[in-house]
């Protein structure tokens, strides 16, 4: 074992020895010594990815370490084993790096709390679960991690667990993910029985064989009555595995745990609801990306949701008034971009943009807590404004966060949503699938109109034009310690930097982040890969106009929101059919209520119904009858005995006694 | 020929409550740690099973033989193997920590602590016995303790509950007994010995088969349904729920943690080795109440207010995975199933040990006086989501290893029971997270529970085994699934032969029977 790996193998338990350190002794530690142990650990398992990130960056090849046989039944055998390749080691230092600055950004927003030693308890936990899951080498331990991320995230939703609210938001987002998570676990018993193996390498490397390869194209009926559809088994793998991706990356249908689990701490939500939980669905399709790209219908689909899933969560962005909701919002909509790049074939489009929007959406969560804490927990936006002096540096950093996520050039973010949404229209632009490229195109553009008129609202409502809130509250405001504002200044650095790591070919850049994936993921479809090296012309194209486009939707949301501030009530007032929508887009297009009438209550009512009528009026009638006719002959005993249970055992002897001499001695002899 | 383990363990328990009965009446305390020692002991003389088993090895080991009533063809022969062996540990490891929650039992203790001694002896000797007869003593002795805790030592409605369980055992198990009995004589070779029976009856080859069609399914089906009462299979579940209310805290432990275990032991050790054609042919049957109970049993935890109520009524769901596991004849599901029979004592006792630690400070168990537990009793908080998470099969734990082979098991076999079993695993998780927020979370809403103390010693050393437990099987599973795997696959490998064979003979004898009625015919 060669030193990289003997690190690989350190990364996640460092992070696990600092959640057993402050979950045993965390009343002995205290809260500094708390918060000084849970930071240190996530600082020292980035320290330890280092020497990993320099093997993979230097040689392009994995680093590997086995640990232990864990699970070997007949023919499943499944190694506890880290690896560390192309893919996994961006997530490594996504993951390492932007935690080790939450965890730090965590010990100033939290330091007035009463449980800090179990905050970092579960924070530390949550990057053990996340490592397992992005460096495990087969599918199995990714479902560990998967499920591992999913219960910190329940823990840490509902961290202010006094409050129900907070708990139940909590509860809400592991039963969602737990949805996901059956199609996952679908997926992964599909898989297992076509490749007998849950090792990447394996089920990579067998992909090439012809009998497997027959098997997974085979197509086999449903069997849902009166509908005849067929399927090839991939088709349904994929999709069964989907359905995973859109419980832990909240898309459509399964989004609606990510708005409430806002009920967490700031930090939580800026480290697992934007910059890596949620991306793990992201990350696994890129996992599988051969896999996924043999079942075009699936691609279709992914497509398809995500671009719905991004102007869905985009419009709902529009109406919010609570900070952490309009970035919850954000966070679906553009996880929603990288699934609509996933599902064009544009893995390492999508994977850029998980790395860029790790930087700037970690950064605008830390920077809307930065506001939170220093207003003494003021959430809703129409009590901010003016905060611009008070708080200049958080300001600042979130000023350079917006213009990244908002596309405006040569920030982070205009370079990954460039690649998407080139994807996205390179059916039409190319001429190679109009319709299908032109709806994609469509969603995705939109999207991105909307995103830079959100964020520019957020910003000029928090920060600029004059204070709304009480001036108490104002002046009172103070900026962050260092603890604070050092990583927003440092994730601030990357969101302006990161993009240049992939600078497309049309501008004369050597796109370095996709040949850099290149081998790890599919190209899928080969022709549209090829394409975008001959339409420069077009690519330009789409690059001005979305620029263009992120410059209106910044502009529009300035002008309004600083010069006209009461135009959105006035066109509301004046055009009653805009105000019905605008409820609508407000109450988030009522789909918790509509879950709440379709899913919670009739399960709920079937459950108690059940219960009254086959448990306790037919079952248990039957058997009460039975017992009153037992009572009746024990109650002729209970005159010769006292003690009404002593009665029936010795009854009972009696009666087996009788039964077995009977068999014996009459039917043996005869 | 090594010491006489298992014979010890059948012995010790009952020479501990002869001594416990004994006693005075008045010396409670006494009684008390006579009973822990002799569980204590128990347990220590059982560590060679875990030590000494040969795990690659096939068929019994530590096998003790005697005749018995040679004139009956009874014999006492008792041995475990790779599907037993860690039941038997499961039951010596959960008994001194039953003595140990009944701590602050006051009422009539030693007979109590006797009754728990002895129906020990009866669970272990019904998990070794290889003579049918023999199992069928130990199988009805375990009844009579087990109806004296519920019955004496219960709550408000025992007598109601313990006449249930009365009632649904015993209708499940007189048919068996005559079926035993029948088997035994038309076996022909006078012995209860479970292999020669077994064999006698699933004659190699081209010798008659001594049971018809008919007299197999109707044997089967006795054994079955004495086996389904107590997994138990729905719709025979119903006495299940009004036992745990009703059972003191050790009494629910030990009727969850082994005594259901002893329904989906027998299908797995009598039931369907003996009559491997009937049982292919019931398969789909128990298969489909399986996953009724998983789903069934799910939603029932849904309807519930009382935390007892509630978890048996997980039980049936859990137990529901083992059968399924059963039938599937897979070697994944079946391991998944062994092991999962083991973390459902484990989890399932755990918790009921929870729910003891509140009933004992507040005695009620309903969910509505609970709420914001986690601000007084944080550590007892940590434990409880750590042993929920057991139950709801989150990786890492004990509880995701056994579901995940079933499932992974039975999807290999039979698709659509293993897609319906799987949503058992959503179910579970919203029943569970609702029972532990609304004990832990929330504001503590009634002034009673303000100032509840934290887990106290005694409780610890109950619940510290537990939690160690599932950890290890679900980080390192491979201790435990390298004993059970290599008896699982011997044991499939037969009953697929068995079930094979049997077929074939019939078909066989099938023809054979048309052609000789044609033949008459034309005659």
């Amino acid at each position: 074992m060669n030193e990289a790996s003997r690190c690989l193998a350190a990364v996640p338990f460092l992070c696990l020895a600092g959640f057993l350190a402050n979950g045993l002794l965390g009343r002995r530690l205290g809260r500094n010594g708390g918060a000084a142990v849970g930071v240190a650990a996530a600082i020292a398992s980035f320290l330890f990815s280092i020497p990993v990130a320099r093997e993979v960056f230097s040689t392009g090849e994995a680093v590997k370490v086995d640990l232990f046989a864990w699970i070997d039944v007949a023919d499943l055998q499944v190694k506890f084993a880290f690896l560390c390749d192309r893919l996994s080691v961006i997530m490594l230092l996504i993951v390492t790096g932007v935690g080790s600055l939450i965890h730090l950004y965590s010990a100033g927003y939290m330091a007035h709390d009463a449980s800090v030693p179990r905050y970092f308890s579960y924070l530390n936990l949550f990057m053990f679960s996340m490592l397992l899951l992005v460096l495990g080498d087969n599918l199995l331990l990714m479902f560990v991690g998967w499920e591992g991320v999913g219960l910190c995230s329940y823990l840490l939703i509902g961290f202010w667990f006094e409050d129900p609210e907070k708990a139940y938001a909590g509860r809400k987002a592991f039963i969602v993910n737990r949805i996901g998570d059956f199609g996952f676990a679908l997926g992964l018993f599909a898989i297992f029985m076509v490749f007998h193996s849950f090792d990447y390498e394996t089920i990579r490397a067998n992909l090439g064989d012809s009998n497997i390869r027959g098997r997974l194209l085979s197509t086999f009926e449903l069997g849902i009555p009166f509908v005849d559809v067929k399927m090839s088994l991939v088709c349904a793998i994929t999709l069964a595995l989907f359905l995973g991706a859109t419980g832990k990356s909240a898309q459509i249908p399964l989004y609606v745990w990510l708005p409430d689990a806002m009920a967490g701490p700031t930090p939580v939500s800026a480290l697992i609801h934007a910059a890596t939980m949620v991306t793990s669905g992201i990350y696994m399709v890129c996992r599988l990306s051969h896999l996924f790209v043999m079942a075009p219908p699936t691609m279709d689909i992914i497509a398809g949701v995500g671009g719905a899933t991004a102007v869905f969560a985009a419009l709902m962005a529009l109406a919010q008034n609570d900070i952490k909701k309009v970035l919850a919002y954000s966070t679906v909509s553009q996880l929603g971009l990288m699934f609509l790049a996933l599902g064009t074939g544009g893995f390492s489009a999508g994977f850029f943009h998980v790395f860029t929007h790790a930087f700037f959406k970690a950064l605008l969560f830390l920077g809307a807590g930065s506001v939170i804490h220093a207003l003494s927990g003021e959430q809703d936006l129409r009590r901010m404004g003016g905060l611009k002096d008070r708080l200049p540096a958080t300001f600042a950093t979130m000023l350079i966060g917006t213009v990244a996520i908002a596309g405006i050039p040569p920030f982070a973010g205009f370079f990954s949503k460039d690649e998407i949404l080139w994807r996205a229209w390179e059916g039409y632009l190319t001429g190679r699938n109009i319709g299908h490229g032109l709806i994609l195109g469509l969603l995705g553009s939109f999207a991105s109109a909307l995103t830079a008129f959100y964020m520019f609202r957020l910003l000029t409502l928090a920060f600029l034009g004059a204070p709304r809130g009480s001036a108490e509250a104002h002046s009172h405001a103070h900026e962050s310690p260092w603890t604070m504002t050092l990583p927003l200044t440092i994730l601030a650095i990357c969101s302006v930097a990161a993009g240049f790591l992939n600078v497309p070919h049309a501008l004369h850049g050597s796109a370095h982040f996709s040949a850099w994936l290149q081998p790890v993921v599919a190209a899928w479809p080969e022709i549209a890969t090829a394409a975008q090296a001959s339409h420069h012309g077009a690519e330009i194209g789409l690059m001005t106009v979305s620029t263009l486009i992120a410059f209106g939707g910044s502009g529009f949301a300035l002008w309004i929101y600083l010069k006209r501030p009461g135009l959105p009530a006035e066109v509301i007032q004046k055009s009653p059919g805009l105000g019905r929508v605008y409820a609508v887009i407000r109450d988030k297009f009522y789909i918790d209520e509509a879950y709440d009438r379709i899913v919670v209550r009739p399960v709920k009512l079937t459950a108690f119904t059940l219960w009254i009528f086959v448990d306790v009026l037919i079952i248990d009638t039957l058997i009460n009858v039975a017992a009153l006719i037992a009572e009746v002959i024990s109650e002729a005993a209970r005159r010769l005995q006292d003690g009404a249970v002593g009665t029936y055992a010795v009854w009972f002897l009696a009666g087996a006694m009788l039964l077995l001499g009977y068999f014996l001695f009459v039917l043996g002899a005869a | 020929m090594s010491a006489p383990i298992l014979s010890a363990l059948l012995v010790i328990p009952v020479a501990g409550a002869a001594l416990v009965a004994l006693l005075p009446r008045e010396n409670a305390r006494e009684a008390k740690l006579a009973a822990l020692l002799t569980a204590f002991l128990t347990f220590l003389v059982s560590i060679p099973l875990w030590t000494q088993f040969r795990p690659g090895d096939i068929g019994m080991q530590f096998v003790e033989t005697r005749a018995w009533v040679p004139a009956l063809g009874l014999t006492y022969k008792v041995g475990v193997d790779g599907i037993s062996v860690l039941l038997v540990l499961l039951t010596t490891l959960l008994m001194p920590i039953c003595v140990l929650a009944s701590w602050s039992i006051s009422d009539r203790v030693k007979d109590y602590m006797a009754a728990f001694l002895i129906l020990e002896s009866a669970m272990i000797g019904s998990f070794v016995a290889q003579d049918l007869l023999l199992f069928y003593v130990f199988w009805e002795a375990m009844l009579i303790p087990m109806l004296l805790i519920i019955g004496v030592w219960g709550g408000r409605r025992r007598v109601y509950a313990a006449l249930k369980f009365f009632l649904f055992t015993v209708v499940g198990s007189l048919p068996m007994f005559v079926a035993i009995l029948y088997i035994y004589f038309k076996a022909g070779a006078h012995t209860f010995d479970l292999e020669t029976l077994r064999a006698s009856l699933n004659p190699a080859g081209d010798a008659p088969l001594p049971l018809t069609v008919t007299a197999a399914r109707w044997c089967f089906f006795a054994f079955a349904l004495a086996f389904a009462v107590k997994v138990p299979l729905f719709p025979l579940h119903t006495w299940l729920p009004d036992a745990h209310v009703e059972a003191p805290t050790a009494g629910s432990v030990i009727l969850a943690g082994v005594l259901l275990k002893m329904g989906t032991y027998g299908l797995l050790r009598f039931a369907i080795p003996i009559f491997p054609g009937a049982a292919a042919e019931f398969a789909p049957a128990l298969i489909s109440l399986a996953v009724i109970g998983v789903i069934y049993g799910s939603l029932m935890c849904l309807a519930q207010e009382d935390m007892k109520k509630l978890i048996a009524y997980s039980s049936v769901a859990h137990l529901g995975f083992c059968v399924l596991g059963m039938f599937v004849w897979n070697d994944k599901a079946l391991s998944g199933s062994i092991l999962q029979m083991v973390n459902h004592g484990i989890s399932t006792g755990a918790l009921f040990l929870c729910v003891g630690v509140l009933y004992e400070r507040r005695h009620t168990r309903l969910l509505e006086d609970f709420g914001g537990i986690a601000k007084v009793m944080p550590w007892y908080a940590a434990v409880l989501i750590i042993v929920t998470l057991s139950s709801i099969g989150l990786p890492g734990t004990n509880g995701f290893i056994g579901e995940f082979l079933i499932l992974l098991g039975t999807f290999e076999a039979k698709k659509v029971p293993a897609i319906l079993a799987s949503t058992g695993v959503v179910l579970g998780a919203t029943y569970m997270l609702w029972m532990a927020q609304r004990v832990l979370f929330g504001r503590v809403t009634h002034e009673e529970n303000e100032n509840l103390g934290d887990l106290r010693g005694r409780e610890w050393a109950t619940l510290l085994p537990l939690l160690f437990l599932i950890f290890a099987i679900g980080v390192v599973p491979n201790v435990f699934l390298h004993r059970i795997a290599p008896a699982v696959e011997d044991y499939n490998r037969q009953v697929r032969a068995a079930i094979h064979h049997d077929q074939e003979r019939r078909a066989e004898e099938k023809s054979r029977a048309e052609f000789e009625r044609h033949g008459g015919a034309r005659k």
